[in-house]
């Protein structure tokens, strides 16, 4: 009963977005099976309208021309002149009606609400839990600029479609999704023979960002044995890829293969000459990566090591070989993942901020009304969608436990807890949270305390609540 | 329910049991116990806005608006009126300015401008990236038993500079309303119990916090209005450094330099920025003054602006610009430049303040001279083809 008990705990905790109201007991039956059915679900879509990336190009024209065509009134107003200035630049704008213009982060919100939103009902948590982190693994992060209007379509085009799909379509659609070609600059990278290359004198180049990144970060490993050149020949298999954004568009549809600043001629990649030319020489390219056995082993290792934690190298071996042997079938390793004994070790993760505020809205039944939660993830040190760096987040396994992190957790579960305690009663989330596998101490604590927001709160921040 | 037991353990605990999970004391033998602060002003700075070169006899046509009205420091050199602090500590010695200085990147995207400044890399952005500060800070020499220093980013996640191997730790101000005392000692109870690990880092954090609510000293500070508020960060990220068992090495970041218009040095928006800049910096001096006798702080950014005004009496993104060394172990008092002149034929492409000083080399020569890095870490820390030269002379009273 007891080694059912944590296991029915690791299932919705690990397996899952911890225990909606009423989830416990339908995982009780059987959760080994539960998890492993839950592996290979596709996930549900958020709710809501997404932002397509045509759709995003046009927000970024458009913001564009609104920020010069504002530019150029103020210059008017003010005369041109050198004087001293007759105004001081005007308020900053409060919303995109002030502002003329959709800001790339009132998207990146929208997009974060309609996953609190899902996460909180979905009947595919497991799905949600590898969204968050093959998203992480393809980190178009939303830091530079731009990329906040392309981020939503990113997520959904090429992370939530292939899925359970193959590796190799995965890598192909995040590396040359819009989001990817910004934010790794490929779309400033011109092949230097190329017609524009040549017409620019010198003066535009090859961005090895993109090239670097997909050996290093997507496919191989650092480890993965690569060189410098392969660095640059990847690089320049890459040209090519982007969006267009001039003024006045060479092809309506704007996002694409550019041939005017491809690099001509055969490359070659870690040994092998690709004689295609034009855009199915990125495609073969990636194709052959993505069954390169370095990549199984680096996506394996990554994979293990954020949803179940570090120092298992029997388990991300056994992963890496279920991914070589199936060409990067990702529902066949999500499947053999959660079906592997040394998968349900005890917890051992500090749940990251993002996974944390899905599982008090699943708890609690809806999105608690505040904090929100663009808010509440910059606090505790995970903004959405905004990495720092294209490794993306920090991933050991007490990589959110710093002290002011840590503190921080508390005092917006205090919040939670003061707009939600009213009509819960923290005992009975508890058995619904945890079930039999709750600590005598936490269940302690949580009776003698002192009211129910202080009970709802000590809940959230239980270990059991904290850890996967 | 009165919870008394574990009240005062928790209150006990923030007065002795506060710790960065770390001794990072730098100390050498001499006693020295040395502290470096890097502040990030991002956007751009305007450094001929700032230390105006008024004995140029081009500056005038240049700037009209700010010919006159900044603080004389010498022949060449006025500072812009907006900062007494900066000018009291360059009267007492204690601040040093250099300028025409840039890094090495000659480009004009923010973007790629901080990251050449913070990773001090060759090239822009590689996979696995890291910051100079904490290849510096896994370079520091340590005593034969002192775990690896940890950093301190006053940030909502580690920047760019911070980034790398050696732990950091970041601290931002408080988004949400404090926990009670009574929650964090229940709290506490229940992580003795079950989770050390929680316990150790809840304890740590709670009492971080308690040193941030106490009344920083001196009078309470008056806002001006319109005057961004980079007070809060600089006093908190003091009041962490100040403490004996605090981090040595921190950084944070100021934004809001990219003055495209109506930057209207002695008025408008940079004067405003330096003003609140200013403030920032007497915060740092009088909440580090237990130890800005063992503290450098590197006031630095990613590129300057052009030497001409625009069409919007703003300036455009440019090449050279000025650095700021303050502390008690700083040369200061003067202002450090090989001035390139702002004829029009002197200018770099004709518009920018041409570079004449590389600010890695003045970074180089803090670390050395000031935190006694290793000269052959310098290669790991600033990799250049050809061998940096770290500054020397930046650092030690005369």
């Amino acid at each position: 009963m007891a080694i059912n008990a944590d296991a029915v705990l690791i299932a919705v905790q690990r397996f899952g977005l911890g225990a909606g109201p009423g989830e416990l007991a339908a995982v009780a039956r059987d959760p080994r099976g539960w998890a492993v059915a839950g592996a290979t679900r596709a996930p549900d879509a958020p709710p809501g309208e997404a932002t397509d990336a045509q759709e995003a190009v046009a927000l970024f024209l458009e913001r564009r021309e609104t920020v010069g065509r504002q530019a150029r009134e103020r210059t008017q107003m003010e005369g041109g002149g050198m004087g001293a200035p007759r105004s001081e630049p005007p308020p900053r704008p409060r919303n995109a009606a002030e502002r003329g213009f959709t800001a790339p982060g009132e998207v990146v919100e929208r997009d974060l609400l309609a996953r609190v939103s899902l996460a909180t009902t979905t009947q595919a948590p497991l799905a949600e839990r590898l969204v968050l982190h093959w998203s992480d693994h393809f980190t178009a992060s939303t830091a530079s600029g731009f990329v906040g209007y392309f981020a939503g379509a990113f997520e959904r085009d090429a992370i939530r479609t292939h899925l359970q799909g193959r590796f190799a379509d995965m890598l192909t659609a995040a590396v040359l999704h819009p989001a990817m070609l910004f934010y790794l600059d490929n779309n400033n990278s011109v092949g230097p023979g190329s017609p524009q290359g040549q017409r620019s004198r010198g003066r535009r180049g090859l961005n090895e960002n993109l090239g670097r990144e997909v050996l290093e970060l997507h496919t191989l490993g650092v480890d993965g044995g690569y060189t410098q050149d392969d660095v640059i020949a990847m690089a320049k298999v890459l040209t090519g890829w982007s969006v267009d954004i001039a003024p006045v568009a060479r092809d309506p549809q704007r996002i694409g293969f550019r041939p005017e600043v491809h690099e001509p001629g055969p490359k070659t990649v870690l040994g092998k000459t690709y004689p295609q030319d034009g855009p199915e020489q990125a495609m073969a390219v990636l194709r052959d990566l993505a069954r390169h056995p370095s990549t199984a082993r680096h996506a394996a290792r990554r994979l293990v090591r954020h949803m179940i934690g570090h120092g298992q190298p029997a388990l991300e071996a056994r992963m890496a070989e279920v991914f070589r042997r199936t060409d990067g079938d990702l529902a066949a390793v999500h499947r053999a993942l959660v079906a592997d004994a040394d998968a349900w070790g005890p917890p051992r993760k500090v749940r990251p901020p993002i996974e944390l505020v899905f599982a008090a809205a699943r708890l609690l039944g809806r999105p608690p009304p505040a904090p929100p939660p663009v808010r509440a993830l910059r606090a505790m040190g995970q903004p959405f969608w905004q990495a720092p760096v294209p490794k993306g987040w920090p991933d050991g396994d007490e990589a959110w436990a710093a002290p002011d992190a840590l503190k921080t957790r508390l005092d917006w579960s205090g919040e939670v807890a003061g707009r939600m305690a009213a009509g819960t009663d923290a005992r009975a989330l508890l058995t619904a949270a945890f079930g039999p596998a709750a600590s005598a101490e936490t269940r302690r604590t949580i009776e003698r305390a002192a009211d129910a927001r202080q009970a709802l709160t000590l809940l959230l921040m239980s270990p059991e609540f904290q850890r996967r | 329910m009165i919870h008394p037991f574990a009240r005062r353990a928790v209150l006990a605990g923030l007065g002795t049991l506060f710790a960065w999970a770390h001794m990072p004391r730098l100390a050498d033998a001499a006693g020295r116990d040395p502290r470096l602060l890097v502040v990030i002003l991002r956007g751009g700075l305007d450094g001929l806005g700032l230390i105006q070169p008024i004995g140029d006899p081009d500056y005038a046509a240049l700037r009209p608006q700010d010919a006159a009205g900044g603080t004389r420091l010498d022949e060449m050199f006025a500072l812009n009126a907006a900062m007494p602090n900066l000018l009291a500590m360059l009267r007492a010695r204690e601040a040093l300015a250099l300028h025409a200085v840039a890094t090495q990147y000659r480009g004009r995207s923010h973007f790629d401008g901080q990251d050449v400044l913070e990773t001090a890399l060759p090239s822009v952005t590689t996979g696995v990236r890291s910051g100079w500060l904490n290849r510096a800070l896994e370079a520091m020499p340590r005593g034969a038993r002192l775990p690896a220093p940890k950093g301190l980013a006053v940030a909502p996640v580690v920047p760019a500079i911070m980034q790398g191997r050696a732990p950091v730790e970041t601290w931002q101000p408080q988004t949400f309303r404090y926990s009670d005392d009574d929650l964090i000692a229940r709290l506490l109870d229940l992580y003795e119990a079950r989770d050390p690990k929680l316990a150790e880092s809840l304890r740590a954090g709670a009492a971080l916090d308690h040193l941030m609510q106490e009344v920083p000293p001196g009078a309470p500070r008056e806002r001006v209005p319109g005057r961004p508020d980079f007070v809060t960060e600089a006093a908190a990220a003091a009041r962490i450094m100040a403490r004996p068992d605090g981090p040595r090495i921190a950084a944070m970041g100021f934004n809001g330099w990219d003055t495209h218009a109506q930057q209207g040095t002695n008025r408008g928006v940079l004067y405003t920025r330096l003003g609140a800049l200013d403030d920032a910096l007497g915060a740092l001096r009088s909440g580090l003054g237990p130890v800005w006798g063992d503290t450098v702080v590197a006031v630095i950014t990613e590129f300057g602006r052009t030497a001409r005004l625009n069409g919007t009496n703003g300036t455009d993104h440019g090449t050279a610009t000025a650095a700021l060394l303050l502390g008690g172990p700083v040369r200061g008092g003067r202002v450090l430049a090989d001035w390139p002149g702002l004829a029009v034929g002197s200018l770099h492409e004709g518009r920018d303040l041409r570079p004449t000083m590389d600010l890695r080399a003045v970074l180089a020569g803090v670390l050395v001279e000031h935190l006694g890095l290793p000269e052959r870490a310098i290669a790991d820390t600033f990799p250049n083809e050809r061998a940096l030269r770290p500054m020397t002379g930046l650092i030690g009273r005369a």
